[in-house]
């Protein structure tokens, strides 16, 4: 299942190219402007899906000794 | 002195003993020293890392980029989201790499890769020119919140001495496993006051998150977004790929790669860290807060933003904890610095010189070199007029002119040569420079493209020249030599 690692994509796309279409101040999202909500979003979502990548990832069974 | 000064003065004393114990039974070789014998597991690479990552300009800088310029700040949430996607990649093969050839420095691992010693000379020096204004930017951190928390019992020139003083010893006596046990205390502590006063603030001064935002906004409006010229989405965008190419090219981020005990534990890591910037979060919500109450801070003391709402709000004592909380921030990563910059000199540039050194004299050399290092950075520091945040952005475009060589070097089938590395880092190097110097920016040099390429960071500009140099003279060396150094590259392009 070495593919889920393509899907380290999102949150690059997300956080390089999101701004582009998100950035305002209102609506507030959590309180929060807009841009800002979107980006701590993806700080919330990267992990999950970085913790994703290494449970399908054959080297880190490999590399556990 | 105050009861802020002892909470202050006592973190101090706590890094330092600390510092001391974690040497006790170790024998201190060159690689105890550096790289902690490679052995430490994910815990300790986790917090070395975001020992280092989170430091003076997390906790001053962020939030008075905040205070300042509003929804700029946020590129730094972005880049940190960006780089440790990469590192996952990008980091597990410096790792074996620099575990096979049992590397200690950053340098050390261009000089293999290139079969250059003066390929990594030039590094080194890189690295150390990058370094110094980013150990500047610890010092002037404490004299702030020693000079404001302290409430002005000690000025900001004695206080930058004194932690230059209190780091040098340190590190002189504990090396890289004092960094990693004081970071256990510093990232408890920042993690909760961060926490604490990022909630507080917005609560107690807007009654709420929301209403605050509401609040500036009707003050300043677009303020926490980005505006539609200068620092604009395009500068957002450019600036964020920069930072997260230049983050873990740090000379000493590098390094801590190489403290890991296995590949796995760097890809955990990699898991993990994004989290760790929620508290670039709370530390926006506590610049933002001071908007509206601290008024009128411009230019460089834009930085006092937290520490003043601080000393408005809280009593001295709590004052105290937030001044011992920032304390370690400095020292942490500054002791890191040093060390680093010390190792670079010792190990990488004297002993080009002496060659016949053995690995004790280095440790000596570098030893004695620690001293010097923070006196350069004491000098830089109180000549003073720039912000935190420029200093840092200063040191990263410099670093990240080692990104082209060091990714290109990571590929099976090599067709970049020792040359174009060097003189690829040199033309960046240079052009980092220059553009620094005339304060250039794209709109400047090319007054006619559109309007969106004139946002882009001028950083970029210097990268692409450097890859363009790295290619080129890449090329041409293959050409002229007709030949493949390595047989086995030579295989590898068949």
């Amino acid at each position: 299942m070495r593919m889920a690692r393509w899907l380290a994509v999102l949150p690059c796309f997300a956080v390089l190219a999101g701004p582009f279409f998100l950035n305002r101040v209102t609506p507030f999202v959590f309180g929060m402007p807009l841009l800002l909500a979107w980006l701590v979003a993806w700080i919330v979502l990267t992990p999950a899906i970085m913790a994703v990548i290494f449970w399908f990832d054959p080297v880190n069974r490999e590399d556990r000794q | 002195m105050n009861g802020a000064l002892v909470g202050i003065a006592s973190a101090a004393v706590l890094a330092l003993g600390l510092g001391f114990l974690a040497r006790r039974g170790r024998p201190m070789g060159l690689e105890q020293w550096t790289v902690a014998g490679r052995s430490f597991g994910a815990p300790l690479v986790f917090l070395l890392m975001a020992g280092e990552i989170y430091t003076t300009f997390t906790f001053l800088g962020a939030s008075g980029f905040a205070y300042g310029r509003g929804g700029p700040a946020y590129y730094i949430l972005g880049y940190g989201t960006v780089a440790y996607t990469l590192s996952y990649f990008v980091m597990p093969p410096i790792w074996r790499y620099a575990k096979e050839h049992g590397l200690y420095s950053q340098s050390d691992f261009f000089i293999r890769k290139y079969d250059s010693p003066t390929l990594g000379a030039i590094v080194s020096l890189v690295g150390i020119v990058a370094l110094v204004p980013y150990l500047v930017l610890q010092f002037k951190g404490l004299g702030i919140i020693v000079e404001i928390a302290g409430y002005g019992a000690i000025g900001a020139t004695p206080a930058v001495w004194i932690g230059a003083a209190v780091a040098t010893a340190y590190v002189m006596v504990s090396g890289v496993r004092g960094s990693a046990w004081t970071a256990v205390v510093k990232d408890v502590m920042i993690l909760l006051v961060v926490a604490f006063l990022g909630i507080y603030f917005p609560v107690h001064y807007y009654g709420g998150l929301e209403p605050m935002f509401a609040a500036i906004e009707q003050a300043k409006p677009g303020f926490t977004a980005l505006p539609a010229r200068g620092e604009s989405v395009w500068w957002f965008s450019s600036t964020v790929l920069l930072a997260s190419l230049g983050i873990f090219m740090w000379p000493h981020g590098f390094v801590s790669i190489y403290t890991a005990r296995s590949a796995r534990v760097i890809r955990q890591n990699a898991v993990i860290l994004p989290i760790y910037q929620l508290i670039l979060l709370f530390v926006f919500l506590v610049g933002f807060a001071a908007i509206l109450q601290i008024p009128g801070l411009s230019g460089p003391d834009v930085d006092l933003a937290l520490f003043k709402l601080s000393v408005k709000t809280f009593d001295p004592w709590l004052v105290g904890v937030i001044g011992a909380a920032g304390v370690l921030t400095a020292l942490v990563p500054g002791s890191m610095i040093l060390m680093t910059a010390a190792t670079l000199l010792a190990n990488n540039l004297y002993r080009r010189v002496d060659r016949s050194a053995t690995d004790a004299r280095v440790v000596q050399i570098a030893k004695l070199m620690v001293p010097v290092v923070a006196l350069v950075a004491v000098y830089f520091t109180l000549q003073g007029g720039l912000t935190i945040v420029a200093l840092l952005l200063m040191g990263y475009s410099f670093v990240t002119q080692l990104f082209p060589a060091m990714i290109l070097s990571l590929a099976d089938t090599r067709w970049t040569t020792r040359e174009g590395a060097a003189a690829g880092i040199v033309a960046g190097v240079a052009t980092v420079a220059a553009l620094g110097l005339t304060r250039a920016t794209i709109g400047t040099l090319f007054p006619s493209l559109p309007v969106e390429i004139q946002e882009i960071n001028v950083g970029i500009i210097a990268l692409a020249v450097n890859v363009l140099v790295l290619i080129a003279v890449s090329v041409g060396t293959r050409l002229m030599t007709g030949s493949h150094r390595r047989p086995a590259q030579a295989a590898d392009l068949t």
